[in-house]
């Protein structure tokens, strides 16, 4: 980074000065953003980790102090609890690991020098992305309709029920409109990464006589980890918070059975529903939480080991 | 021979990534163009018809489709100004004053974009204490500034600001806010159309914070119009779609010419990271 005031004279704080001026304007000016960022990002957060303490009804009785028992209860006595975090690892799964390397897959053939027209299919590629969750999920339920759907009818699949007919057919119409929605962004942020790797790496390596599928895996992945390892990360941090989807194909509930039903849904739920148990949602969501970091901090390591340099 | 078969795959592949891509919004199309009867058969219809505008009147009839409109530009216009402001304002101070824990601020500001979503719960207590449910506000003053915004901005600022610019306006005696107003901003201008775009269109699709705080109609937005038909009509699927489909209309008219810089943009503020 420039340090420009270096070059004539250290900053020296006398009122008056430029650099007591510099600091001013300097705190001034991100003052803004860290107001804003404590009432409504951090206190939020340490707010709900009070509530969880509390038997607390959105409208009604005055909340009363429980300590921890809502996180008792949450991870000792709830099934549904215990359904939502193994739908929402198995949405993830088969939304994440498919959308990552198909993006992967893509950024790596338009990078390729032969390929014309590249922004033609890198605007058509990225344009779900600029739709609205709401919108996708009703374009999607629609294509997934039981009666009249487009994707019955290219599967044979006549009359097959994706919302209510088994909990993996769920899952995966769930994945496939988060699919849709985010593998033009990961392609394109791979491509931004693709740019920044040395074409003699590859031009060696066809000396070498290595052919484009072993330049893929011994090259590109190897070279572009840091940027795998944040799209690992982010769709870690959205996958395990996605609910919106599940709440618009399905309904509250995630469907009847339960069957489409998020950890994120789950505290949306409790807190929304009908319930309004906002200090069982607040326990849930910091269990949730650490949930989400762990599984980001585990993806981490994972990822570090699986690719090496 | 062989570099043939690939470079054929190669085009097939994306060939066929496009059309999965776009084929929504061209079903969007056909579903909206025509009547819902007329979508409601098996094989599917998959060629337009002449109802587009029935539909549109249609969903005109059922939803307040122009207040919701008015909101939502109000909501994203401002967002999106202030956004523009206080994020190159922020930026510039992060990249190019000097002032002690300059560097621990950004690390904290960048840090926050890793923060999990937390839950809508403890925000809306406090949005209801300042008493603003159903009131515009809601939406609004919690977005006015963002990391992400502040972030990309201070990528551009490093990547297209000089620092001698900025010494050597400090040297002609321009106070910090004449060197920020009337240096920096004229050559950020394709950094904060960036923004622009992306502040823009992440307010107009939002949906789930404003169905939590917006409940009467005069303050629903475009998004919660749509959901409104799709809660109302479950069986219309012509009307709902339409819904959804003019609503994504104009963000397809801002993305479409602006799509290179829009994506530049994108990629800049992720890579970097």
């Amino acid at each position: 980074m420039a340090m420009s005031a270096k070059s004539d004279k250290k900053p020296r704080f006398k009122y008056g000065s430029q650099a007591s001026k510099d600091a001013l304007s300097g705190y001034l000016y991100v003052a803004p953003f860290f107001i804003l960022f404590l009432t409504f990002g951090i206190f939020p957060i340490f707010y709900n980790l009070y509530i969880s303490l509390f038997s607390w009804k959105l409208f009604g009785a005055e909340p009363e102090f429980i300590g921890l028992q809502n996180y008792i209860w949450l991870l000792t006595d709830d099934p549904t609890f215990i359904k939502s975090v193994v739908n929402t690892f198995s949405i993830w799964i088969i939304s994440t690991i498919p959308q990552l390397f198909i993006a992967l897959v893509l950024a790596y053939v338009l990078n390729q020098g032969f390929v014309k027209m590249k922004d033609m299919f890198r605007m058509a590629i990225f344009m779900p992305f600029i739709t609205s969750i709401l919108a996708v999920t009703i374009i999607f339920n629609s294509l997934f309709s039981r009666d009249f759907g487009l994707i019955n009818f290219i599967l044979g699949t006549e009359g097959l029920d994706w919302e209510n007919n088994n909990r993996f057919l769920t899952h995966v119409a769930i994945a496939t409109m988060v699919n849709w929605r985010w593998i033009g962004y990961n392609t394109i942020i791979y491509m931004a990464g693709l740019q920044t790797i040395g074409k003699d790496l590859y031009e060696a390596a066809t000396i070498d006589g290595a052919n484009k599928i072993q330049q893929f895996f011994y090259i590109t992945i190897p070279q572009l980890r840091p940027i795998i390892l944040f799209t690992i990360i982010m769709s870690s941090i959205g996958g395990m918070s996605l609910f919106i989807e599940p709440l618009v194909f399905l309904d509250i509930r995630g469907g009847s059975a339960n069957q489409g039903l998020t950890m994120f849904l789950y505290l949306y739920e409790t807190a929304f529903g009908t319930k309004y148990n906002v200090g069982y949602s607040a326990a849930i969501s910091w269990v949730m939480f650490v949930i989400v970091v762990l599984f980001a901090l585990l993806n981490w390591f994972v990822t570090t080991k699986v690719i090496k340099d | 021979m062989k570099n043939r078969t690939g470079r054929f795959i190669s085009y097939i592949f994306l060939i066929i990534s496009s059309l999965v891509s776009v084929f929504p919004f061209y079903w969007m199309f056909v579903i909206s163009t025509n009547s819902t009867a007329a979508a409601n058969k098996f094989p599917p219809k998959i060629i337009p018809g002449n109802q587009f505008f029935e539909n549109i009147q249609n969903a005109w009839q059922n939803a307040d489709f122009v207040t919701a409109l008015f909101n939502t530009l109000i909501v994203a216009g401002t967002i999106t100004v202030s956004q523009l402001f206080f994020c190159s304002l922020a930026a510039f101070a992060l990249a190019r004053l000097e002032f002690k824990g300059r560097k621990l601020i950004f690390l904290l500001i960048v840090s926050t974009m890793l923060l999990p979503p937390a839950s809508p719960i403890p925000l809306y207590m406090i949005v209801s204490k300042f008493d603003w449910i159903n009131s515009l506000y809601a939406v609004i003053i919690p977005f006015l500034v963002g990391a992400f915004g502040v972030f990309l901005m201070k990528q551009f600022i490093e990547s297209s600001i000089h620092p001698e610019l900025i010494e050597s306006a400090k040297m002609d005696g321009a106070r910090n806010f004449q060197t920020y107003y009337q240096i920096v901003l004229p050559i950020l201008k394709p950094g904060l159309a960036t923004l622009a775009i992306i502040t823009f269109m992440g307010v107009w699709n939002d949906f789930v914070w404003p169905s939590i705080v917006l409940k009467e109609q005069s303050v629903q937005t475009l998004q919660l119009a749509v959901r409104g038909l799709q809660n109302a009509y479950n069986r219309d699927t012509a009307l709902i779609v339409t819904g959804a489909f003019i609503t994504t209309l104009p963000l397809l008219a801002i993305f479409i010419p602006f799509s290179r810089q829009f994506i530049a943009g994108l990629a800049e503020g992720s890579v970097k990271g």
